[in-house]
Protein backbone atom coordinates (compact mmCIF):
# COMPACT_ATOMS: atom_id res chain seq x y z
CA UNK A 1 0.00 0.00 0.00
CA UNK A 2 2.79 2.28 0.81
CA UNK A 3 4.93 2.03 -2.34
CA UNK A 4 1.46 2.43 -4.51
CA UNK A 5 0.80 5.22 -2.63
CA UNK A 6 4.71 6.68 -3.18
CA UNK A 7 4.50 6.08 -7.03
CA UNK A 8 0.87 7.92 -7.62
CA UNK A 9 2.44 11.22 -5.30
CA UNK A 10 -0.52 10.50 -2.71
CA UNK A 11 -0.28 9.98 1.32
CA UNK A 12 -1.48 6.23 2.28
CA UNK A 13 -4.30 7.96 4.01
CA UNK A 14 -5.47 9.35 1.16
CA UNK A 15 -4.85 6.71 -1.22
CA UNK A 16 -6.67 3.91 0.97
CA UNK A 17 -9.69 6.68 1.24
CA UNK A 18 -9.73 7.38 -2.29
CA UNK A 19 -10.26 3.06 -3.19
CA UNK A 20 -12.83 3.21 -0.77
CA UNK A 21 -14.59 6.21 -2.19
CA UNK A 22 -14.42 4.44 -5.68
CA UNK A 23 -15.45 0.90 -3.99
CA UNK A 24 -18.59 2.07 -2.05
CA UNK A 25 -19.60 4.52 -5.08
CA UNK A 26 -18.77 2.02 -7.61
CA UNK A 27 -20.95 -0.64 -5.65
CA UNK A 28 -24.05 1.35 -5.13
CA UNK A 29 -24.45 2.31 -8.05
CA UNK A 30 -23.50 -0.96 -9.45
CA UNK A 31 -25.89 -2.53 -6.80
CA UNK A 32 -28.96 0.15 -8.00
CA UNK A 33 -29.07 -0.15 -11.25
CA UNK A 34 -28.54 -4.16 -11.50
CA UNK A 35 -31.36 -3.83 -9.08
CA UNK A 36 -34.01 -2.23 -11.85
CA UNK A 37 -33.24 -5.38 -13.60
CA UNK A 38 -33.66 -7.43 -10.85
CA UNK A 39 -37.25 -5.94 -9.75
CA UNK A 40 -37.99 -6.47 -13.51
CA UNK A 41 -36.86 -9.78 -14.03
CA UNK A 42 -38.16 -10.92 -10.28
CA UNK A 43 -41.38 -9.33 -10.80
CA UNK A 44 -42.46 -11.11 -13.86
CA UNK A 45 -40.67 -14.61 -11.46
CA UNK A 46 -43.69 -13.93 -9.10
CA UNK A 47 -46.23 -12.67 -11.20
CA UNK A 48 -45.80 -15.74 -13.55
CA UNK A 49 -44.78 -13.97 -17.03
CA UNK A 50 -41.12 -13.63 -18.87
CA UNK A 51 -40.41 -10.17 -18.12
CA UNK A 52 -37.73 -8.13 -20.03
CA UNK A 53 -35.89 -10.37 -22.34
CA UNK A 54 -35.91 -8.83 -25.99
CA UNK A 55 -32.66 -6.69 -25.70
CA UNK A 56 -30.55 -9.13 -26.78
CA UNK A 57 -25.46 -8.64 -26.79
CA UNK A 58 -24.81 -8.53 -30.23
CA UNK A 59 -27.98 -9.47 -31.67
CA UNK A 60 -27.77 -13.07 -29.97
CA UNK A 61 -27.35 -13.64 -26.61
CA UNK A 62 -30.11 -12.56 -24.03
CA UNK A 63 -28.53 -13.63 -21.32
CA UNK A 64 -31.93 -13.38 -18.76
CA UNK A 65 -32.65 -9.73 -20.12
CA UNK A 66 -29.89 -8.58 -18.34
CA UNK A 67 -29.09 -6.14 -21.89
CA UNK A 68 -32.02 -4.61 -20.98
CA UNK A 69 -30.40 -2.64 -18.59
CA UNK A 70 -27.84 -1.36 -21.02
CA UNK A 71 -30.49 -0.36 -23.71
CA UNK A 72 -32.52 1.08 -20.94
CA UNK A 73 -29.70 3.18 -20.11
CA UNK A 74 -28.91 4.22 -23.22
CA UNK A 75 -33.11 5.19 -24.17
CA UNK A 76 -32.68 7.49 -21.63
CA UNK A 77 -29.74 9.64 -22.60
CA UNK A 78 -31.10 9.78 -26.25
CA UNK A 79 -34.70 10.37 -25.00
CA UNK A 80 -35.73 14.34 -25.81
CA UNK A 81 -35.12 16.57 -22.62
CA UNK A 82 -37.65 18.84 -22.35
CA UNK A 83 -38.26 21.15 -19.95
CA UNK A 84 -41.66 22.52 -20.17
CA UNK A 85 -42.53 26.35 -19.47
CA UNK A 86 -44.94 25.88 -16.80
CA UNK A 87 -41.73 24.49 -14.13
CA UNK A 88 -39.85 26.45 -11.96
CA UNK A 89 -36.57 26.32 -14.53
CA UNK A 90 -33.55 26.16 -11.24
CA UNK A 91 -35.54 23.75 -9.15
CA UNK A 92 -36.41 21.32 -11.79
CA UNK A 93 -32.50 21.38 -12.87
CA UNK A 94 -31.58 20.66 -9.08
CA UNK A 95 -34.00 18.39 -8.14
CA UNK A 96 -32.85 15.07 -9.64
CA UNK A 97 -29.28 16.23 -8.29
CA UNK A 98 -31.14 16.62 -4.93
CA UNK A 99 -32.52 13.49 -5.07
CA UNK A 100 -29.83 11.70 -5.99
CA UNK A 101 -26.58 13.02 -3.57
CA UNK A 102 -28.50 11.98 -0.39
CA UNK A 103 -29.26 8.53 -1.81
CA UNK A 104 -25.51 7.79 -2.70
CA UNK A 105 -23.57 9.23 0.69
CA UNK A 106 -25.40 7.50 3.08
CA UNK A 107 -23.81 4.45 2.73
CA UNK A 108 -20.35 6.07 3.82
CA UNK A 109 -20.68 4.91 7.54
CA UNK A 110 -21.41 1.04 7.18
CA UNK A 111 -18.61 -0.96 7.36
CA UNK A 112 -18.71 -3.92 4.64
CA UNK A 113 -16.26 -5.71 6.37
CA UNK A 114 -13.66 -6.64 9.31
CA UNK A 115 -11.24 -3.87 10.04
CA UNK A 116 -7.87 -5.17 9.10
CA UNK A 117 -4.17 -4.72 9.99
CA UNK A 118 -1.41 -4.89 7.45
CA UNK A 119 2.32 -3.92 7.36
CA UNK A 120 1.53 -2.31 11.20
CA UNK A 121 -1.50 0.02 10.08
CA UNK A 122 -5.11 -1.03 10.78
CA UNK A 123 -7.21 -0.75 7.68
CA UNK A 124 -11.16 -0.12 8.06
CA UNK A 125 -13.64 -1.06 5.29
CA UNK A 126 -15.94 1.69 5.90
CA UNK A 127 -15.62 5.44 4.16
CA UNK A 128 -16.35 7.52 7.91
CA UNK A 129 -13.74 6.00 10.25
CA UNK A 130 -15.21 4.57 13.52
CA UNK A 131 -14.41 6.60 16.86
CA UNK A 132 -15.95 10.03 15.19
CA UNK A 133 -19.07 10.20 17.64
CA UNK A 134 -21.15 10.04 14.08
CA UNK A 135 -21.50 6.57 13.98
CA UNK A 136 -25.44 5.65 12.90
CA UNK A 137 -27.10 9.52 13.43
CA UNK A 138 -25.34 9.65 10.22
CA UNK A 139 -27.65 7.42 8.15
CA UNK A 140 -30.14 8.43 9.76
CA UNK A 141 -29.63 12.38 9.11
CA UNK A 142 -29.12 12.07 5.16
CA UNK A 143 -31.71 9.64 5.21
CA UNK A 144 -34.05 13.05 6.23
CA UNK A 145 -32.12 15.06 4.18
CA UNK A 146 -33.92 12.74 1.30
CA UNK A 147 -37.15 14.56 1.59
CA UNK A 148 -35.95 17.59 0.18
CA UNK A 149 -35.44 16.20 -2.96
CA UNK A 150 -38.40 14.82 -3.39
CA UNK A 151 -40.12 17.70 -1.95
CA UNK A 152 -38.45 19.81 -4.64
CA UNK A 153 -39.06 17.60 -7.34
CA UNK A 154 -42.65 17.83 -7.08
CA UNK A 155 -42.72 21.46 -5.88
CA UNK A 156 -40.58 22.75 -8.91
CA UNK A 157 -43.00 20.67 -11.37
CA UNK A 158 -46.21 22.86 -10.49
CA UNK A 159 -48.17 19.92 -11.21
CA UNK A 160 -51.14 18.45 -9.26
CA UNK A 161 -50.23 14.93 -9.68
CA UNK A 162 -46.50 15.83 -9.04
CA UNK A 163 -47.12 17.95 -5.91
CA UNK A 164 -49.77 15.63 -4.11
CA UNK A 165 -47.45 12.71 -4.52
CA UNK A 166 -44.56 15.15 -2.73
CA UNK A 167 -46.98 16.19 0.18
CA UNK A 168 -48.11 12.58 0.56
CA UNK A 169 -44.50 11.51 0.07
CA UNK A 170 -42.66 14.31 2.63
CA UNK A 171 -45.73 13.64 5.44
CA UNK A 172 -45.08 9.41 5.20
CA UNK A 173 -41.30 9.90 5.62
CA UNK A 174 -41.14 12.35 8.25
CA UNK A 175 -44.23 10.27 10.44
CA UNK A 176 -41.91 6.83 10.11
CA UNK A 177 -38.80 8.25 11.02
CA UNK A 178 -39.87 9.27 14.80
CA UNK A 179 -40.68 5.27 15.33
CA UNK A 180 -37.47 4.15 13.21
CA UNK A 181 -35.77 6.87 15.68
CA UNK A 182 -36.92 4.95 18.46
CA UNK A 183 -36.23 1.56 17.42
CA UNK A 184 -32.65 2.27 16.96
CA UNK A 185 -32.41 4.45 20.43
CA UNK A 186 -32.78 0.71 21.86
CA UNK A 187 -29.94 -0.66 20.11
CA UNK A 188 -27.84 2.72 20.98
CA UNK A 189 -28.64 1.58 24.84
CA UNK A 190 -27.57 -1.52 24.57
CA UNK A 191 -24.75 -1.19 22.67
CA UNK A 192 -23.86 1.82 24.47
CA UNK A 193 -22.65 4.34 21.56
CA UNK A 194 -23.91 5.07 17.79
CA UNK A 195 -20.84 3.39 16.22
CA UNK A 196 -22.17 0.88 13.61
CA UNK A 197 -18.75 -0.90 14.52
CA UNK A 198 -19.90 -1.51 18.01
CA UNK A 199 -23.29 -2.37 17.02
CA UNK A 200 -21.41 -5.20 15.12
CA UNK A 201 -19.28 -6.33 17.75
CA UNK A 202 -22.27 -6.04 20.27
CA UNK A 203 -23.73 -8.96 17.96
CA UNK A 204 -20.83 -10.88 18.36
CA UNK A 205 -21.57 -14.55 19.45
CA UNK A 206 -24.15 -17.35 20.43
CA UNK A 207 -27.28 -16.97 22.15
CA UNK A 208 -29.44 -19.39 23.73
CA UNK A 209 -26.51 -21.90 22.06
CA UNK A 210 -28.17 -22.14 18.66
CA UNK A 211 -29.05 -18.54 17.82
CA UNK A 212 -26.30 -15.82 16.30
CA UNK A 213 -26.48 -12.70 18.82
CA UNK A 214 -28.11 -10.88 16.88
CA UNK A 215 -30.63 -7.76 17.59
CA UNK A 216 -33.34 -9.28 15.83
CA UNK A 217 -33.30 -12.52 18.49
CA UNK A 218 -33.17 -9.59 21.01
CA UNK A 219 -35.19 -7.17 20.06
CA UNK A 220 -37.95 -8.70 17.93
CA UNK A 221 -40.54 -5.75 18.08
CA UNK A 222 -38.02 -2.67 17.42
CA UNK A 223 -36.67 -4.83 13.88
CA UNK A 224 -40.44 -5.07 13.20
CA UNK A 225 -40.89 -1.40 13.49
CA UNK A 226 -37.44 -0.83 12.06
CA UNK A 227 -38.22 -2.75 8.79
CA UNK A 228 -41.25 -1.56 8.36
CA UNK A 229 -40.38 1.94 8.93
CA UNK A 230 -37.28 1.30 6.26
CA UNK A 231 -39.90 0.56 3.38
CA UNK A 232 -42.01 3.97 4.37
CA UNK A 233 -38.60 5.75 4.22
CA UNK A 234 -37.64 4.13 0.72
CA UNK A 235 -41.08 4.97 -0.29
CA UNK A 236 -41.46 1.26 -1.48
CA UNK A 237 -44.68 -0.61 -1.93
CA UNK A 238 -46.71 -0.93 0.42
CA UNK A 239 -46.27 2.64 1.08
CA UNK A 240 -45.75 3.81 -2.47
CA UNK A 241 -47.53 6.59 -2.31
CA UNK A 242 -45.26 9.42 -3.76
CA UNK A 243 -46.08 7.59 -7.19
CA UNK A 244 -49.20 6.11 -6.76
CA UNK A 245 -49.85 4.74 -9.94
CA UNK A 246 -53.46 4.05 -9.69
CA UNK A 247 -54.46 7.54 -8.12
CA UNK A 248 -51.60 10.28 -8.78
CA UNK A 249 -50.21 9.12 -12.00
CA UNK A 250 -46.63 9.19 -11.34
CA UNK A 251 -46.41 11.60 -8.51
CA UNK A 252 -43.43 13.48 -7.99
CA UNK A 253 -41.89 12.61 -11.55
CA UNK A 254 -44.52 12.95 -13.62
CA UNK A 255 -43.28 16.25 -15.51
CA UNK A 256 -39.63 14.24 -15.12
CA UNK A 257 -38.32 12.91 -18.85
CA UNK A 258 -34.69 11.64 -19.74
CA UNK A 259 -32.03 11.61 -17.73
CA UNK A 260 -33.65 13.59 -15.22
CA UNK A 261 -36.00 10.99 -14.37
CA UNK A 262 -33.35 8.28 -14.24
CA UNK A 263 -31.83 10.00 -11.96
CA UNK A 264 -34.84 10.84 -9.57
CA UNK A 265 -35.50 6.35 -10.33
CA UNK A 266 -31.91 5.74 -10.01
CA UNK A 267 -32.11 7.22 -6.34
CA UNK A 268 -35.13 4.98 -4.80
CA UNK A 269 -32.59 2.27 -5.58
CA UNK A 270 -29.73 3.75 -4.08
CA UNK A 271 -32.21 4.20 -0.54
CA UNK A 272 -32.83 0.68 -1.08
CA UNK A 273 -29.64 -0.45 -1.13
CA UNK A 274 -28.64 1.68 1.90
CA UNK A 275 -31.86 0.46 3.48
CA UNK A 276 -30.98 -2.89 2.85
CA UNK A 277 -27.45 -2.76 4.30
CA UNK A 278 -28.48 -0.27 7.36
CA UNK A 279 -31.24 -3.63 8.15
CA UNK A 280 -28.65 -5.95 7.93
CA UNK A 281 -26.07 -3.71 9.96
CA UNK A 282 -28.28 -3.39 13.05
CA UNK A 283 -30.12 -6.47 13.12
CA UNK A 284 -28.50 -8.90 11.50
CA UNK A 285 -24.94 -8.19 12.32
CA UNK A 286 -23.58 -6.90 9.56
CA UNK A 287 -20.43 -8.34 7.84
CA UNK A 288 -20.00 -10.51 11.22
CA UNK A 289 -20.19 -14.37 10.26
CA UNK A 290 -22.25 -16.68 12.31
CA UNK A 291 -20.44 -19.31 14.62
CA UNK A 292 -17.16 -18.01 13.32
CA UNK A 293 -15.73 -15.36 15.55
CA UNK A 294 -12.47 -15.27 13.17
CA UNK A 295 -13.56 -15.37 9.70
CA UNK A 296 -11.55 -13.83 7.60
CA UNK A 297 -12.01 -10.38 5.95
CA UNK A 298 -12.89 -11.52 2.50
CA UNK A 299 -15.68 -13.90 3.91
CA UNK A 300 -17.01 -10.94 5.69
CA UNK A 301 -17.24 -8.63 2.94
CA UNK A 302 -19.06 -11.74 1.15
CA UNK A 303 -21.38 -11.94 4.36
CA UNK A 304 -21.97 -8.83 4.59
CA UNK A 305 -22.72 -8.98 0.47
CA UNK A 306 -25.49 -11.91 0.92
CA UNK A 307 -27.54 -9.98 3.42
CA UNK A 308 -27.40 -7.01 1.78
CA UNK A 309 -28.82 -8.89 -1.52
CA UNK A 310 -31.32 -10.37 0.36
CA UNK A 311 -32.98 -7.56 1.96
CA UNK A 312 -32.68 -5.91 -1.05
CA UNK A 313 -34.83 -9.12 -2.61
CA UNK A 314 -37.50 -9.12 0.09
CA UNK A 315 -37.66 -5.20 -1.18
CA UNK A 316 -38.87 -6.89 -4.32
CA UNK A 317 -41.02 -9.86 -2.74
CA UNK A 318 -42.72 -7.91 -0.65
CA UNK A 319 -43.73 -5.13 -3.47
CA UNK A 320 -45.56 -8.21 -5.18
CA UNK A 321 -46.79 -9.81 -1.69
CA UNK A 322 -49.15 -7.05 -0.13
CA UNK A 323 -51.44 -4.23 -1.65
CA UNK A 324 -50.99 -0.57 -1.44
CA UNK A 325 -52.36 0.61 1.51
CA UNK A 326 -54.60 3.71 1.91
CA UNK A 327 -52.78 6.71 2.93
CA UNK A 328 -55.36 7.01 6.20
CA UNK A 329 -54.32 3.43 6.91
CA UNK A 330 -50.96 4.24 6.61
CA UNK A 331 -51.18 7.28 8.92
CA UNK A 332 -52.85 5.07 11.12
CA UNK A 333 -49.92 2.27 11.27
CA UNK A 334 -47.14 4.98 11.42
CA UNK A 335 -48.95 6.99 14.46
CA UNK A 336 -50.89 4.58 16.61
CA UNK A 337 -49.57 1.10 15.95
CA UNK A 338 -45.90 1.59 15.14
CA UNK A 339 -45.25 4.50 17.66
CA UNK A 340 -46.58 2.95 20.52
CA UNK A 341 -44.81 -0.22 19.85
CA UNK A 342 -41.74 1.24 19.65
CA UNK A 343 -41.88 3.45 22.81
CA UNK A 344 -43.10 0.24 24.99
CA UNK A 345 -39.89 -1.71 22.96
CA UNK A 346 -37.61 1.15 24.14
CA UNK A 347 -39.32 1.70 27.94
CA UNK A 348 -38.89 -2.29 28.05
CA UNK A 349 -35.91 -2.38 27.27
CA UNK A 350 -34.75 0.30 29.30
CA UNK A 351 -36.41 -1.85 32.30
CA UNK A 352 -34.83 -4.97 31.42
CA UNK A 353 -31.12 -3.42 31.37
CA UNK A 354 -32.24 -2.36 35.11
CA UNK A 355 -32.65 -6.10 35.94
CA UNK A 356 -29.47 -7.02 34.81
CA UNK A 357 -30.80 -8.58 30.87
CA UNK A 358 -28.56 -8.29 28.23
CA UNK B 1 -4.26 5.81 9.69
CA UNK B 2 -4.27 6.72 13.77
CA UNK B 3 -2.90 9.83 13.10
CA UNK B 4 -6.09 11.97 13.13
CA UNK B 5 -5.64 15.74 14.04
CA UNK B 6 -8.45 17.28 13.73
CA UNK B 7 -12.12 15.96 14.39
CA UNK B 8 -12.72 16.81 10.99
CA UNK B 9 -10.61 14.63 8.95
CA UNK B 10 -12.60 11.22 9.51
CA UNK B 11 -14.74 13.09 7.58
CA UNK B 12 -12.37 13.65 4.43
CA UNK B 13 -13.90 9.97 3.07
CA UNK B 14 -17.21 11.37 2.68
CA UNK B 15 -16.63 14.88 1.45
CA UNK B 16 -14.57 13.24 -1.65
CA UNK B 17 -17.92 10.82 -1.80
CA UNK B 18 -20.02 13.95 -2.05
CA UNK B 19 -18.08 15.86 -4.11
CA UNK B 20 -18.01 12.64 -6.57
CA UNK B 21 -21.76 12.03 -6.19
CA UNK B 22 -22.83 15.72 -7.06
CA UNK B 23 -19.87 15.87 -9.61
CA UNK B 24 -21.78 12.61 -11.41
CA UNK B 25 -25.10 13.77 -11.30
CA UNK B 26 -23.99 17.13 -12.73
CA UNK B 27 -22.19 15.43 -15.24
CA UNK B 28 -25.17 13.49 -16.46
CA UNK B 29 -27.75 16.40 -16.37
CA UNK B 30 -25.69 18.72 -18.49
CA UNK B 31 -24.85 15.74 -20.99
CA UNK B 32 -28.42 14.85 -21.35
CA UNK B 33 -30.26 18.20 -21.14
CA UNK B 34 -27.38 20.30 -22.65
CA UNK B 35 -25.28 19.00 -25.06
CA UNK B 36 -26.74 15.77 -26.60
CA UNK B 37 -29.90 17.69 -27.44
CA UNK B 38 -28.20 19.24 -30.14
CA UNK B 39 -28.08 15.73 -32.10
CA UNK B 40 -31.53 14.90 -30.19
CA UNK B 41 -34.48 15.07 -31.93
CA UNK B 42 -36.38 18.13 -30.26
CA UNK B 43 -39.94 18.59 -31.48
CA UNK B 44 -41.61 20.53 -28.99
CA UNK B 45 -45.44 20.43 -29.00
CA UNK B 46 -48.39 22.76 -27.35
CA UNK B 47 -49.91 18.92 -25.82
CA UNK B 48 -46.48 17.78 -24.67
CA UNK B 49 -45.49 20.69 -23.04
CA UNK B 50 -48.43 21.03 -20.98
CA UNK B 51 -48.82 20.43 -17.17
CA UNK B 52 -50.00 16.04 -17.13
CA UNK B 53 -53.48 16.04 -15.99
CA UNK B 54 -55.60 13.47 -17.19
CA UNK B 55 -55.29 13.68 -21.05
CA UNK B 56 -58.22 16.30 -20.99
CA UNK B 57 -56.46 19.80 -21.95
CA UNK B 58 -55.89 21.70 -18.89
CA UNK B 59 -58.13 24.54 -17.43
CA UNK B 60 -55.27 26.53 -16.04
CA UNK B 61 -51.90 26.12 -16.15
CA UNK B 62 -50.18 25.65 -12.10
CA UNK B 63 -50.75 24.03 -9.24
CA UNK B 64 -49.87 25.81 -6.15
CA UNK B 65 -52.85 26.17 -4.32
CA UNK B 66 -53.90 25.35 -0.84
CA UNK B 67 -53.35 21.88 -0.01
CA UNK B 68 -55.16 20.05 2.76
CA UNK B 69 -53.97 21.33 6.44
CA UNK B 70 -53.71 17.83 7.57
CA UNK B 71 -50.19 17.63 5.93
CA UNK B 72 -48.97 20.86 7.78
CA UNK B 73 -50.33 19.29 10.79
CA UNK B 74 -48.41 15.90 10.46
CA UNK B 75 -45.03 17.93 9.89
CA UNK B 76 -45.98 20.24 13.31
CA UNK B 77 -46.34 16.89 15.18
CA UNK B 78 -43.03 15.46 13.53
CA UNK B 79 -40.73 17.98 14.76
CA UNK B 80 -42.42 17.91 18.49
CA UNK B 81 -41.71 14.18 18.39
CA UNK B 82 -38.04 14.32 16.63
CA UNK B 83 -37.09 16.79 19.31
CA UNK B 84 -37.76 14.37 22.03
CA UNK B 85 -35.61 12.09 20.32
CA UNK B 86 -32.74 14.10 20.03
CA UNK B 87 -33.13 14.74 23.02
CA UNK B 88 -32.87 11.16 24.17
CA UNK B 89 -29.62 10.44 21.89
CA UNK B 90 -27.40 11.44 24.58
CA UNK B 91 -28.87 9.56 26.98
CA UNK B 92 -28.84 6.24 25.24
CA UNK B 93 -25.37 6.20 24.82
CA UNK B 94 -24.71 6.88 27.92
CA UNK B 95 -27.18 4.75 29.85
CA UNK B 96 -25.55 1.26 29.76
CA UNK B 97 -23.08 2.58 32.14
CA UNK B 98 -25.73 4.90 33.89
CA UNK B 99 -28.62 2.80 34.81
CA UNK B 100 -29.77 4.90 37.86
CA UNK B 101 -31.07 7.16 35.03
CA UNK B 102 -34.00 5.14 34.30
CA UNK B 103 -36.50 6.53 36.87
CA UNK B 104 -35.74 10.04 36.21
CA UNK B 105 -35.81 9.07 31.93
CA UNK B 106 -39.53 7.63 32.59
CA UNK B 107 -40.73 10.88 34.08
CA UNK B 108 -39.62 13.01 30.82
CA UNK B 109 -41.14 9.88 29.02
CA UNK B 110 -44.12 10.65 30.86
CA UNK B 111 -44.37 13.99 29.61
CA UNK B 112 -43.98 12.81 26.22
CA UNK B 113 -46.44 10.23 26.55
CA UNK B 114 -49.16 12.59 28.00
CA UNK B 115 -48.95 15.12 24.60
CA UNK B 116 -49.17 11.83 22.71
CA UNK B 117 -52.04 10.99 24.36
CA UNK B 118 -53.52 14.80 24.36
CA UNK B 119 -52.73 14.62 21.00
CA UNK B 120 -54.76 11.06 20.26
CA UNK B 121 -57.40 12.79 22.10
CA UNK B 122 -57.84 15.69 20.08
CA UNK B 123 -58.11 13.13 16.60
CA UNK B 124 -54.65 15.10 15.37
CA UNK B 125 -53.62 11.13 14.16
CA UNK B 126 -56.92 11.13 12.69
CA UNK B 127 -56.67 11.32 9.04
CA UNK B 128 -60.18 10.65 7.55
CA UNK B 129 -62.39 13.31 9.40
Amino acid sequence: MESVAHSIGLSAVMTWTLLKVLIVFGSVMGVSSLWTWVERRGSAMLQDRIGPNRALLFGRWQLLGLPQLVADGLKFFFKEDQVPPHVTKRLYWIAPMLAFVPALIGFAVIPFGRSFSYQGALYHLSILEPGNGMGMLYPLAIGAVAVYGILVAAWSSNNKWAILGGMRASAQMVSYEISMGLAVLAIFMKVGGYDPGEIITEQAGVLWKVLPNWFIFRQPLGFLVFFVCMFAETNRLPFDFAEGESEIVAGFHTEFGSMKFALLALAEYAHMTTASALIATVYFGGWSVPFMPEAPVLLTILFFLIKLLFFMWVFVWVRWTLPRFRYDQLMFLGWKVLLPISMVNLIGNAWWMTRGGH
Amino acid sequence: MQSMQSPLTPFLGVLILLLVAIVVAAIVLVLSGVILPRFKPNNPQANKLSPFECGAPALQVGARHRYSVKFYLTAMLFILFDVEIAFMLPWAAQYKAHLETFVPMLTFFATLLVGFIYAWGKGAFEWER
